[in-house]
């Protein structure tokens, strides 16, 4: 589904991510582990077409297609989301009205018409019940004074909407208690089928208790630099990772 | 002969011709107020209160002061800036004149009615004798000049202990009778003891011609009264506004004036808020969306005088092409008015590198048991935020609109009148060209 070929990228002409190769399947999920500074978060964004970093050699694609000239609401159009370590506040523009203009946005993509109100209504519905979300909590306006656990299902729940091939999970447990992280961590596996694939960028591995991974890959000063199942990620958090250095 | 020059000599020709009575108190007023603008002329950017804002292009035109009106317009015309959906008084006004035809007045409960009436019956010499020209600014030669050539607009008089039922909507309309037209309308506002009216003013030119307006609107809060005052500006390009509004509130009184502009080429606002009494409450609230080469000054003044007063002051500005943004708000604290609540905000995003803010907060306080706090910001689109959307399948364009939709919407939801809060949305939607999905 997702290809990342020799990835080169860099902000303000410091090079970040330095040749990352890594190919994700439908129906996977991978984690991305390193140290701060590793180049976990200019992964993400990259793969989701932040303008401010420059593609200098490789390429990214999704299914079969290359990305690189794509914009992110492109990106996102073509089934790739990715849910923020720090949501944006948006004032004024409410939870469903977000969602409910990202919905139709990408129908519009398609050449679809506009979800019927009632059906984008019932999908509402049907989303919030599954991730418990308290309906009230969608009439208030977006991540606007929302604790750390509330921007974080809140991501999970425009993930739930948007129904991505592909998610990007980035420092999701970052900020959250050990009940707000298994809240997510639910909704994340409710969501996961053989069709889509989830991609977890954490710093540590107590996510990965929850959302079990079938690889993970440790990214270090710009490259992965080691691959393996699972059990990779206890290895390190006993160990550090000053082993692979 | 420049404009100064011909409104200084007609003044007399005016007087002659529009019949007014030259022994009466109005005389000596207009008298004293040609003098005085005679004295000052317009004010140039030499005056610190002017020093944003170049009135000089709009006085090269040779204006009409007296322009014929056109008997031609109907409601069809006008309907689509009125406020519709809701039942309201409305004043209309073609080229300075009164027009009972597509006017609703009342006398019942209220006036609502023109000025020149109130002005020239024994009835109401009360009127001119307690309020007329009591507030408005002496130092202010623009009003000074709208002073001296009162001879009609809006007379609202709200007895104590009434509640209007309905919305007053003012309109100004100029209809491209002359090429360049000078229009001086003037509002009275009186509100008694626990009364409550809404008050919505436009100014609107029909044509492509060239208009100025000099308005001059002196609102009389009375104890504990409620006013809601809404200012429209979304004119054509060819429209500039000078608008002076002066309130005078008494103990306990509520007052917001709220001002929305979008169009016309120039737009002068000065808004001054009196106190008189304690357990005052004013706010002022506005939002100026710009492009091209519009201009728009929001010139404030609130001056507490006595104590446990509040006043609530925010004002946003979008600014794209090579359009221009003032924000001069003074705050006086007097010594006497201790435990004042002041607070004024200003937030002002630039999108264009053309695209200017000049912005002033002044805070003058001279009493030591007070709150006061003022914010400036003045910035770009929050980058970050616009990724966030556009990862969410939301278009740059529509994320940008969305934001700054968003941007403005706590002075949008200043507004108590739903149909025109759903207007002014409407107004913002377009200005950013923009077609949202919803309603926010």
């Amino acid at each position: 589904m997702l290809k990342v070929n020799n990835l080169h990228a860099s902000i303000n002409d410091k090079e970040i991510l330095k040749g990352i190769n890594l190919e994700i399947k439908a129906g996977e999920i991978h984690a991305i582990m390193g140290p701060n500074g590793s180049g976990k978060s200019t992964l993400s964004a990259v793969i989701a077409g932040k303008e401010e970093y420059e593609v200098t050699e490789g390429n990214v694609m999704l299914d079969g297609e290359d990305l690189s000239d794509l914009s992110p609401e492109e990106r996102a159009h073509k089934g790739i989301f990715l849910s923020f370590q720090y949501p944006v506040e948006i004032p004024g523009v409410t939870v469903t009205n977000f969602i409910k203009t990202a919905i139709n946005e990408t129908r519009k993509s398609k050449g679809l018409e506009e979800l019927p109100a009632k059906e984008m209504l019932q999908l509402i519905r049907e989303k919030s019940d599954l991730l418990e979300i308290d309906r009230k909590f969608l009439s208030r306006s977006l991540n606007e004074g929302f604790s750390g656990g509330e921007k974080k299902r809140n991501e999970i729940f425009q993930m739930a909407m948007l129904e991505p091939k592909l998610a990007i999970l980035d420092e999701t447990d970052s900020g959250l208690d050990i009940d707000a992280l298994k809240v997510v961590a639910k909704g994340v596996n409710k969501l996961k089928s053989d069709k889509n694939s989830v991609l977890v960028i954490t710093h540590y591995q107590r996510l990965l208790d929850y959302i079990v991974p079938d690889f993970v890959h440790v990214l270090y000063n710009g490259k992965i630099v080691k691959s393996g199942g699972k059990e990779l990620a206890l290895e390190l958090e006993k160990k550090g990772y000053d082993w692979l250095k | 002969m420049n404009l100064k020059e011909k409104l200084t000599s007609s003044f007399l020709a005016f007087e002659n011709e529009g019949n007014l009575d030259l022994d009466s108190n109005t005389h000596a007023i207009r008298l004293e107020a040609i003098k005085s603008f005679e004295a000052h002329g317009f004010p140039s950017k030499t005056i610190e209160d002017w020093k944003y804002t170049n009135l000089k292009p709009l006085l090269k035109h040779d204006y009409c002061l007296f322009p014929r009106t056109k008997n031609d317009v109907g409601f069809k015309n006008i309907k689509k800036y009125l406020l519709n959906d809701v039942e309201t008084y409305t004043l209309v006004f073609i080229d300075g004149v009164f027009s009972s035809f597509l006017s609703t007045t009342t006398h019942d409960d209220c006036d609502v009615c023109v000025l020149s009436s109130a002005l020239n019956r024994p009835k109401y010499k009360m009127v001119v004798d307690n309020y007329f020209n009591k507030i408005a600014n002496k130092n202010e030669s623009v009003s000074q000049l709208n002073t001296a050539f009162t001879i009609e607009g809006a007379f609202i008089n709200v007895p104590k202990n009434t509640i209007v039922p309905k919305p007053v909507q003012i309109i100004y309309f100029s209809t491209g009778s002359e090429k360049e037209v000078l229009l001086q309308p003037r509002n009275l506002v009186i509100v008694g003891e626990n009364s409550h009216v809404q008050i919505i003013e436009r100014h609107q030119n029909l044509s492509d011609e060239t208009t100025l307006t000099n308005a001059v609107t002196e609102i009389f809060v009375n104890k504990r009264a409620v006013v809601d005052y809404y200012k429209i500006q979304n004119d054509t390009k060819n429209s500039s506004l000078i608008d002076s509004t002066y309130v005078s509130q008494k103990m306990q009184s509520v007052a917001s004036v709220n001002t929305y502009s979008f169009g016309g080429k120039l737009t002068r606002n000065n808004l001054e808020f009196y106190h008189e009494g304690e357990g005052i409450t004013s706010n002022l609230n506005g939002i100026s969306i710009l492009n091209s080469n519009q201009h728009v000054d929001n010139t404030t003044l609130v001056n507490h005088k006595f104590p446990n007063c509040e006043s609530h002051e925010l004002y946003k500005g979008i600014y794209s092409d090579r359009s221009s943004g003032v924000f001069n708000g003074k705050v006086i604290v007097n010594k006497e008015a201790q435990k004042t609540n002041a607070f004024q905000q200003n937030n002002n995003i630039l999108i264009d590198d053309g695209a200017t803010i000049n912005a002033k907060p002044q805070l003058e306080i001279f009493a030591d048991d007070v709150k006061c706090s003022h914010g400036c910001t003045i910035g770009q689109l929050d980058e970050s935020a616009l990724f966030y959307m556009q990862s969410r399948g939301i278009p740059k364009k529509e994320a940008k609109a969305l934001l700054l939709y968003a941007f403005g919407n706590d002075v949008v939801e200043k507004i108590k009148i739903p149909q025109l809060k759903t207007k002014i949305a409407k107004f913002i939607a377009e200005k950013l060209n923009v077609e949202l999905g919803f309603d926010l």
